[in-house]
């Protein structure tokens, strides 16, 4: 997916992009309100994240002109602010959600994922590997004709082995990737997980192999 | 927040006093004057017939032979009867020397002076009204001076006196009466003028600082005024520490974002366990510190927002929906369902901001608590009473604990490895009580948490 980040705070908006290139993802950052406008213009974006507060003005006037050129690319907000008066206003300028700093990564990815969700769709078509269908923003998985509908880590831990085909992903990674690091886990969880995403992608042309000592890796006929 | 002002004195009274006391000297002073004036028209007219009379008798006074011959006419005091048969005295002096008549009725008159006198004066136990004249007869040797002296009693001049104060007593009572009446009408309009200033200034709602800008009698201009100035003075100190706090909030936050990012981007890649020991410790310190200021701020704007709660009409179900809408994703990161469960519309009035507050808090703590592959439901009931419940499936409240969980800052025993204030459930409990409800916590017969807040 493409993101927007519209942040004046360079040692922040260098966090998030590494955060979230981490997942794969690319993101163009842009510093002003003048530079974004520029941007949301001509990159096609799945995703804007918009601070509130920037140098040339207040976020909601970007919202203002956003909406006004009719782009309909989701905008999340990052606030500093929970405020439900200021939540509102936001919502009525036409932001689709927010996240207040300091945020989870997890938390803005399920943001990203239901904003996209609700408003339909991104750029990003679905990935199609031989018999296997997988549309990771609605949540569904078509295996042989059968739609199925996964459970949030489940899903994830799809997205995570289907985007980075060949990789192999050790339990920790995972464990850090799925869970919250609040979350007191054991690495066997991920087991319980792998073997689910096993069952769906049974007799299919996509098969998650176990290599003993080093981890997990999605392999996939032709 | 109830502004006691000592109160001294009051307007009202004050005015209506003035007013009632002033009509009140002005009936007795009206009073007395009338009566005075009429005892004097009443006393002239008693002293005319007295002076007609002690002139009929003079005129009849002749001198015959050298000797005073004086046969009065029956008229001279009939002319004097009346209803309240008032006693009537005469006395007949020639040259000081009583010829006929009461000589006791006052002192003898003195020889000279010509003059017609009048005199009140007791006499057989009764007041008595006297009329003295004198006529001089010329006769052949030497003049004669003949001094008549008739005197009433005044029954009848008092019973007329007494009819005229009666009547002037009335008049004066109705006139006082009337004149209460005005003062309690002037009061009123005068006093209203201010009340209906007072009621608009405790009819606005805590946000609303606008400047007054009905006309108001220019008397209270000056105060209307001033009052305006206040509200100026007020909103721009509101505004400037209201900026304050988000300029705070956003330097503050900012940072600490820039370093939870760094943070958890590290941990992805660390494998000591030791800097992964440490970098959650600093995830948690931060995740805590922010948590800990949302939930301080938003209680200190609930204390707020419930001492001056501004209630307008909230439809439940529908702010629910939106509310379990925006905390959906953060449920499915932890793979777990949350339901609304509505019975149909429920309206409640009550504030906005707060309700969503109290409603985000409870659902933030079953979310904390909630075990993987579980549901919280969030139920409505619209009748019998207007109640909404936030269920969990995990642990519940353990139950020696269920009383002081709502006490500020306490949080339960097995909290441990959540991170949180301990303020989450008493924003609830007094969101609740703003709004004059309660809030319940008790365990489903599956061992859940439910927490209930009734209107």
């Amino acid at each position: 997916m493409k993101y927007l980040l519209v942040e004046d705070n360079l040692e922040l908006a260098h966090a998030i992009c590494a955060r979230i290139g981490l997942d794969g993802h690319m993101v163009d950052h842009a510093q002003t309100i003048g530079d974004a406008v520029d941007f949301a213009r001509i990159g096609a974006y799945d995703l804007i994240l918009l601070d509130i507060m920037l140098p040339d003005g207040d976020g909601r006037s970007f919202l203002k002109q956003h909406r006004a050129e009719n782009n309909d690319t989701p905008v999340i907000v990052l606030t500093a602010r929970s405020q439900v008066s200021d939540r509102i206003s936001m919502l009525d300028l036409g932001a689709d959600d927010y996240v207040t700093k300091p945020f989870d990564h997890a938390e803005l990815q399920a943001r990203c994922r239901a904003v996209l969700r609700r408003k339909n769709g991104t750029a990003q078509p679905t990935t199609r590997i031989g018999d296997v269908e997988f549309d990771p923003v609605g949540g569904y998985l078509t295996v042989k004709g059968t739609t199925l509908n996964l459970r949030n880590r489940e899903l994830r831990l799809l997205e995570l082995l289907i985007n980075a085909r060949g990789q192999v992903f050790s339990k920790q990674s995972l464990v850090d990737r799925l869970f919250s690091y609040d979350d007191d886990v054991s690495e066997n969880a991920i087991e319980v997980y792998i073997g689910r995403l096993r069952k769906h992608l049974e007799g299919s042309a996509v098969q998650i192999v176990t290599l003993r000592g080093l981890g997990y890796r999605l392999d996939h006929d032709g | 927040m109830t502004g006691e002002v000592p109160a001294y004195g009051s307007l009202r009274d004050r005015l209506a006093s003035i007013l009632i006391g002033g009509s009140a000297v002005l009936a007795v002073l009206l009073f007395f004057v009338v009566r005075g004036y009429a005892a004097q028209v009443a006393q002239e007219g008693q002293d005319s017939i007295l002076s007609a009379s002690v002139s009929s008798i003079l005129d009849a006074a002749v001198l015959r032979d050298g000797a005073i011959e004086l046969d009065f006419p029956y008229a001279s005091l009939s002319m004097l009867s009346t209803a309240s048969d008032d006693r009537v005295f005469y006395a007949i002096y020639e040259d000081g020397t009583l010829l006929s008549g009461y000589g006791d009725l006052g002192d003898t008159p003195a020889v000279a002076g010509d003059a017609r006198t009048f005199a009140s004066l007791d006499y057989d136990a009764a007041t008595v009204r006297v009329a003295t004249a004198s006529r001089t007869l010329i006769g052949a040797d030497r003049p004669r001076r003949v001094t008549v002296r008739v005197a009433q009693t005044q029954d009848a001049l008092a019973e007329t006196l007494n009819q005229i104060s009666r009547n002037v007593a009335m008049f004066g009572l109705g006139f006082f009466a009337l004149a209460t009446v005005l003062a309690y009408w002037a009061t009123s309009t005068t006093i209203g003028q201010l009340s209906r200033l007072t009621t608009s200034v405790t009819r606005r709602g805590p946000q609303d600082l606008s400047p007054f800008l009905k006309p108001v009698p220019r008397e209270m201009v000056p105060l209307v005024g001033s009052l305006n100035t206040l509200m100026v003075r007020l909103e721009h100190s509101l505004k400037q520490s209201e900026d304050f706090i988000v300029e705070a909030a956003h330097r503050v936050r900012t940072p600490l974002a820039t370093v939870r990012s760094y943070a958890e981007a590290t941990f992805q890649r660390v494998q000591e366990p030791e800097n992964r020991t440490a970098l959650r410790a600093m995830m948690r310190a931060i995740d805590e510190s922010s948590r800990a200021a949302g939930q301080l701020l938003d209680h200190a704007m609930v204390t707020f927002r419930a001492e001056n709660l501004e209630r307008e009409e909230i439809t439940l179900d529908a702010m629910l929906r939106d509310l379990v809408e925006r905390m959906t994703p953060i449920a499915e990161m932890r793979d777990v369902t949350l339901r609304l469960d509505s019975d149909g519309p429920a309206v409640l009035r009550g504030d906005a901001v707060l309700l969503q507050n109290a409603f985000r808090n409870l659902i933030d703590n079953a979310l904390k608590y909630a075990p993987v592959d579980t549901a919280i439901t969030v139920r409505i009931r619209a009748t019998p009473q207007l109640s909404v419940d936030v269920i969990d499936e995990g642990r519940g409240f353990s139950p020696d604990e269920i009383d002081i969980l709502a006490t500020r800052f306490v949080r339960g025993h097995d909290a441990e490895g959540h991170i949180g204030s301990g303020l989450g459930l008493t924003i609830a409990k007094d969101v609740a009580t703003a709004h004059d409800g309660t809030m319940v916590l008790s365990n489903t017969q599956k061992g859940g948490a439910c927490v209930t807040l009734r209107f």
